[in-house]
């Protein structure tokens, strides 16, 4: 078990948007979380990456209690993230915003006096052009397309070399060639990568076609976690998706 | 490499200055050597602050206390003990950087103007006891007469050691601006959020800016003892931090040298306008508001621009 998330709960001001969140990951998988808007699903992501501190549930990643943890512990310990509204560092080149995050992974943040251009060099390189964006590595990179901002996140936080990988709707706002290469992208990570993928996304067709597994949320809530066939013929997702009160997009 | 011809390209301009100015005493006139030496001083002090204003983001509203703490190390060191004066130099920075760190693990759980508002008001609980501890720090008096090391206590002298000292600080800065702990503080002040997300403690790295920042203004004070030869509470007065950051502003906060350009112009103002009329800052308000209005990036910032070159970032300057 990589991932074990437990009776998870966190409230904002007496607003309860985790009530109770249940999932499992294990290593090598790619798991989806899905789930109407406002079903918690980010705010599950902010809490096993350390963005919030929960109200109480465990999170258990590799033996170890996430819980309470700041964010960039939780990243040294092998999560990375990307977020789902662009979170970039907007004044800095596209070479240079990978090149922070390498820079954190190889522990050279407070290096003060070797020249930051030629640590981590080639490493992000490689990420630049596996996520295919190396051809515009010098362009700041609050001056690209939406599209490729998206793939930036990603590229960030893949300069952490992930064990777990968790990816807050990678193609939200992306054209539909600009999916089809993310979800590509994703498929090569995990299979000649090894790395493990926990994302939620609205898509249902990129859903099913890469989730091995895929854990669904309404209110707050786990209704279930299971194969895509199992989720896709449960009456309570039906429930959730067709009939429920808080259906989203 | 063509890397390497480049580097020297762009350091020959800087040699060709820094000869410049080497030689400067020998057709200058005493006063403006004297002028001079004060630019390098207030000059670093700006530069200092810009390392955490300008790179790091950081609202330092009171720089002027780590200068002012410097400046008095070495004046009560050279006046109060026995020990060689030199010593008061090694230990300006250090207790300037022993000082920041103090203020800064208080503050630096604060953000934004928070952590500038607590900064201030722990600055002038410092500059309060300075003002008061008549015994130790001479009070509100401060310690006049202090006598240099012999080599360094001519007006040329003095012009040699702020140069030579200012030319060391400036490299180093510059070093730490290019270096990763610069890129990543960069980062932090760009996105706070994200940093922590990629595994970066900002709250320590904060700290490091801070105590770094807080040791380079300890030597410019150090500086200033051997230029003027006497120390006052002034030099930690919370107004003063203000002037600080207006140069930044003014030079451009964005840039590495622009902070070293606004101290120049500052000082020059307040030294030349200063002489027909005690309402100096009258000029020195209108200059800024123009700056607003037309040169936001502060002066050098708009020629870097204007030279199509981008003032945003301090590591692109010097390319």
């Amino acid at each position: 078990m990589m991932l074990l998330v437990e009776n998870l709960q966190k409230a904002f001001d007496g607003f309860v948007a985790v009530s109770d969140a249940q999932l499992r990951v294990e290593k090598g998988e790619v798991v989806a979380v899905i789930g109407p808007n406002g079903a918690g699903k980010t705010t599950l992501f902010n809490l096993i990456t350390g963005q919030l501190e929960a109200d109480s549930g465990r999170i258990i990643f590799k033996d170890e209690n996430l819980v309470g943890m700041p964010p960039h512990e939780i990243c040294r310990r092998g999560i990375s993230r990307s977020f789902q509204i662009v979170n970039i560092f907007s004044r800095l080149t596209v070479f240079e915003n990978v090149r922070v995050a390498v820079m954190s992974y190889n522990k050279s943040t407070f290096n003060l006096f070797s020249r930051a251009k030629d640590i981590a060099v080639s490493e992000t390189e490689d990420i630049l052009k596996s996520v295919g964006l190396f051809g515009k590595a010098g362009r700041i990179s609050g001056s690209l397309s939406h599209g490729d901002q998206k793939v930036l996140e990603m590229a960030v936080a893949l300069g952490n070399r992930p064990e777990l990988l968790i990816l807050d709707e990678p193609t939200a706002g992306m054209s539909p060639e600009e999916t089809r290469n993310t979800l590509e992208l994703m498929k090569l990570l995990s299979r000649d990568r090894g790395i493990t993928i926990l994302f939620c996304e609205h898509d249902m067709e990129l859903v099913f076609s890469v989730a091995n597994r895929i854990m669904v949320m309404q209110h707050g809530r786990t209704i279930i976690q299971g194969e895509p066939d199992a989720v896709r013929n449960d009456s309570q997702v039906q429930e959730a998706y067709l009939g429920g009160s808080d259906e989203g997009t | 490499m063509s890397d390497n011809r480049s580097a020297w390209k762009a350091l020959a301009p800087w040699l060709a200055v820094f000869v410049l100015l080497l030689f400067a005493p020998r057709f200058l006139p005493r006063f403006h050597v004297y002028l001079f030496g004060l630019i390098f001083t207030t000059g670093l002090l700006a530069v200092s602050l810009n390392l955490v204003l300008g790179l790091g983001g950081m609202y330092q509203f009171h720089h002027a206390v780590f200068y002012g703490i410097g400046a008095y190390t070495v004046a009560i060191v050279i006046t109060k003990t026995a020990l060689s004066p030199w010593i008061g130099f090694l230990l300006a920075p250090v207790v300037s950087a022993l000082l920041s760190l103090a203020i800064g693990l208080i503050c630096v759980r604060l953000s934004k103007l928070y952590f500038g508002m607590l900064q201030i008001s722990l600055g002038s609980l410092v500059w309060a006891v300075v003002f008061r501890w008549y015994s130790f720090t001479g009070g509100d008096d401060g310690i006049h007469g202090i006598s240099v090391p012999d080599i360094i206590s001519s007006t040329d002298g003095a012009y040699y050691f702020s140069l030579i000292l200012t030319a060391i600080c400036l490299i180093l800065m510059q070093r730490i601006v290019n270096s990763p702990f610069g890129m990543s503080f960069q980062a932090v002040r760009d996105n706070p959020v994200r940093s922590e997300a990629v595994g970066i403690n900002v709250k320590r790295l904060q700290l490091t800016g801070m105590v770094i920042s807080g040791a380079f203004a300890g030597i410019a004070g150090s500086m200033f003892v051997v230029i003027e030869g006497s120390v006052f509470p002034e030099l930690m007065f919370w107004t003063l931090s203000l002037e600080i950051i207006i140069m930044c502003l003014l030079g451009g906060w964005f840039t590495f040298l622009g902070p070293m350009l606004g101290a120049a112009i500052i000082v020059l103002l307040r030294t030349f306008v200063g002489i027909y009329t005690e309402y100096w800052t009258i000029i020195l308000g209108v200059v800024l508001m123009l700056l607003i209005l037309f040169l936001p990036q502060g002066v050098l910032g708009y020629f870097l621009e204007k030279f199509n070159r981008s003032g945003m970032k301090p590591v692109q300057e010097e390319k």
